[in-house]
């Protein structure tokens, strides 16, 4: 049965926003050419892949059922089944088929010995390479199947031969860098795949202190991350720009209104305003125990507070930039003469002004979303972030500071949520700046 | 100048006060004094009678906006939120849970702050600037597009990885630095050098590519053509006059934070165990201390405030067309 939590229905109710705003972004010619300039740009071709590849994960594990056995489960935790279930006891290396620590064992002529304690899970006896193999093999499989289909509708749409358009993409004669592509949808079912096959084996990126996978604990921080990164955007979307762009309008008592609001909140450093909120948010929790029946329920309104409060303190640069670009737009001529004809104010806004400043928009939320990535771990550290049950890259990393200290160091909740966390900004990163290159018209005329 | 300058504190004054009052909807109004005084007292049961007393000893029975029972002006100023206000406006920022005075502690804290936060700031802008400027030099070049790939993978990564990685190795592996602590005095170099450092390599990304884009968009402009026309070499060009002309904007985004160099930074502060105000902050904050929370806040407003005013100031020093007597 599902049973979606209410991040779950915000997380697809953005999805479903996103999804009609670009079928209304492809009517415009102008638009659609931007978009095919951005991804003329290889790096960022490769960038916006591994991003689906995140957001592909953080919408699996958006699909949540009710279950008699296991309780509470989503897609990717029936797809990653075996790690999401199987805890060892405690630490164990990545790969290893004994834990980390010596344990006393009493043996049973009553002799106590230190032993390395062999893992519950791990089948040692399947081959690594052996497995690696198999892995490339199908994902190659996969890969061509993929690239054949999507072959045959671009030689339909170019109204080519199959075999004259495939030579034009090996000789990367075609207009988006397809080829790079090709080969980033490889390596990537490579690595997930190998990830998928193997963990059902090993712990392949090792177990933490109560012996849960973390790889798996990796994976599920995706969803934390992307959600945070995304949805906070769409709580700070409406208040920018209707306060952006009312001020730059409407000038006079509004203007001075607005600006005085947003300097205000601004004249407060960001990481107290947050803490504060937080702190204030939990007193609140506390007090209303009656809102959220289950623990994940609490995780999950707790990370939605943070969610509004991260939405709450970031408009005001994004308004800013607005009420700018809005002053200007308002003594352009064809809003001049558009308010000259007697066309009404919200017209005006809708039909001139919104599609004028929607780049502004564009670059804005993407690159905020690596920041909110990023503060996701800073604030989970100074301890006002997400709820400590909740799977996240600032937890592991929270959790990791100890790890590091204890002798032989334990690397490889660190190693990991580095790993995860640093592929997903820097695509965030590589990708913002070719968004920011192709639709910043200042950057244009370098 | 000075009519300017007295115009700017005066505006200052209403942005404080709106600080203030976001506080104190925060703390007040969602957190009753009500619920401080059961927080506080630790009592299994705890009696009305109680709660007043709390109340009374910390100056709290006053109503939140509103006096009801006083007359004319005192309706207004007779409430917890303007005497909570002038206290903050007078640096008096009361006592903290433990009993201390808060004002005493951030006056102690301030300097181990400013010793870490100072040297990170100016060693960093030095090494920015310069680094940006080479990269000017060789725009368009291999070295610039691998500069900028690296400047971007550094920004990916979050503080604290470099923070953790950088104790782990220098301090645990290498034993070059101690892993934390502080000192006072001049042995204290030796608890700040891998901090400053840290801190200086995990703003080369951000900085780096801030400021070349400033040079860059200086560049273009004719008076660095004719320059070039008349025969000026590339570095005299760079150091002389683009060095010169970026100042302006780099003063924008610079004098701003310098005031806010006080309040140190959280994770920094805390990691390395510099007893500043950062990890004060996230004491309080994992104490759940409002008192002291709530004064960072107003101090932090107050030095941004303060910097906003300097960068105007800057502006009318570096820039002779700019003029605030009219």
């Amino acid at each position: 049965m599902m049973a979606p939590l209410w991040s779950d229905y915000m997380i697809w109710l953005l999805v479903v926003a996103l999804w009609g705003w670009g079928l209304i972004l492809r009517r415009s010619p102008q638009v659609r050419e931007q978009w095919i300039q951005i991804f003329q740009s290889r790096i960022a071709m490769v960038s916006a892949i591994i991003l689906l590849a995140y957001a592909s994960v953080a919408l699996l594990d958006s699909v949540r059922f009710d279950t008699a056995q296991k309780g509470q489960i989503t897609l990717l935790d029936m797809a990653f089944e075996s790690i999401a279930t199987q805890s060892e006891r405690t630490y164990s290396a990545p790969f290893a088929d004994r834990e980390y620590n010596q344990s006393l064992v009493t043996r049973d002529n009553g002799d106590v010995e230190q032993q390395y304690l062999p893992l519950k899970w791990v089948q040692a006896e399947v081959s690594i390479g052996w497995a690696t193999l198999q892995v490339l093999l199908s994902a190659a499989l996969l890969t061509a199947l993929l690239v054949g289909l999507h072959l045959a509708w671009r030689a339909r749409v170019h109204k080519l031969g199959l075999a004259e358009y495939g030579r034009n993409v090996w000789r990367d004669q075609t207009r988006l860098p397809w080829r790079t592509a090709y080969v980033t949808v490889l390596l990537m079912l490579f690595v997930w795949g190998w990830l998928g096959y193997l963990s059902q084996f090993y712990h392949v990126l090792g177990t933490d202190k109560v012996g849960q996978d973390v790889l798996y604990t990796a994976i599920k921080s995706i969803r934390t991350g992307v959600l945070i990164g995304v949805l906070t955007t769409l709580v700070m979307l409406p208040l920018a720009l209707f306060l952006g762009i009312s001020a730059g309008l409407f000038k006079g008592w509004v203007d001075d209104a607005i600006q005085y609001l947003y300097t205000t909140l601004n004249s407060i450093p960001g990481v107290l305003l947050i803490a504060a909120a937080v702190l204030v948010m939990q007193t609140i929790l506390n007090n209303n125990p009656q809102w959220f029946g289950s623990t994940e329920e609490r995780a999950d309104l707790r990370l939605l507070f943070l969610v509004f409060i991260l939405g709450m303190t970031s408009w005001t640069g994004l308004c800013r930039l607005l009420r700018a670009e809005t002053l200007k737009l308002s003594q352009v001529d064809f809003v001049t003469s558009a308010r000259a004809f007697g066309v009404s104010r919200l017209t005006i806004i809708v039909r001139h002004i919104m599609p004028n400043v929607m780049h502004i928009v564009l670059i804005a939320v993407v690159l905020d979303f690596s920041g909110l990535v990023l503060a996701e771990a800073v604030l989970s550290y100074v301890g006002v972030g997400v709820d400590p049950t909740t799977h996240s890259w600032g937890n592991m990393i929270n959790q990791a500071r100890l790890e590091m200290a204890r002798e032989p160091m334990v690397w490889w909740s660190l190693f990991s949520a580095f790993v995860f966390m640093f592929l997903l900004v820097l695509a965030a990163n590589l990708f913002s700046d070719r968004v920011q290159k192709v639709l910043d018209p200042r950057t244009q005329t370098r | 100048m000075l009519a300017y300058m007295v115009r700017r504190l005066i505006y200052a004054v209403p942005i404080l006060i709106g600080v203030n009052l976001i506080t104190f909807a925060l703390f007040f109004m969602v957190n009753t004094p009500d619920d401080m005084a059961r927080a506080q007292l630790e009592a299994k049961q705890t009696t009305p009678e109680m709660i007043q007393a709390w109340k009374q000893s910390h100056g709290y029975d006053k109503p939140l906006f509103v006096n009801n029972e006083s007359s004319g002006l005192d309706t207004v100023t007779e409430t917890l939120f303007v005497q909570e206000s002038l206290k903050l406006f007078m640096l008096d920022f009361g006592q903290a849970d433990n009993g201390r005075q808060i004002s005493e502690d951030i006056q102690e804290r301030m300097w181990p702050s400013l010793a870490i936060a100072l040297p990170t700031f100016l060693i960093g802008l030095v090494t920015n600037i310069a680094l940006a400027l080479l990269i000017v030099l060789f725009r368009g070049s291999v070295l610039d597009t691998a500069t900028m790939i690296v400047a971007v993978a550094i920004m990916s990564i979050s503080g604290l990885f470099y923070i953790i990685a950088g104790q782990v190795l220098f301090s645990k592996m290498l034993h070059w630095v101690p892993i934390s602590g502080y000192e006072s005095g001049w042995e204290m170099w030796r608890f700040l050098i891998l901090p400053v450092a840290i801190g200086v390599f995990a703003g080369l990304g951000a900085g780096v590519r801030w400021y070349r884009s400033i040079f860059l968009e200086e560049i273009n402009k004719d008076y660095i053509r004719t320059a070039r026309a008349k025969g000026l070499s590339e570095i005299r060009l760079l150091f002389g006059h683009l060095l010169q002309n970026g100042l302006l904007p780099i003063l924008t985004g610079v004098v701003v934070i310098i005031p806010t160099l006080f309040m140190g930074s959280l994770i920094m502060e805390s990691f390395f165990g510099i007893p500043g105000l950062g990890s004060y902050t996230i004491d309080a904050i994992n104490a759940q201390d409002f008192g002291i929370v709530k004064a960072m806040v107003f101090l932090g407003a107050l030095l941004y405030i303060i910097g906003l005013i300097l960068t105007d100031l800057s502006y009318a020093f570096f820039d002779p067309r700019v003029r605030f007597d009219q």
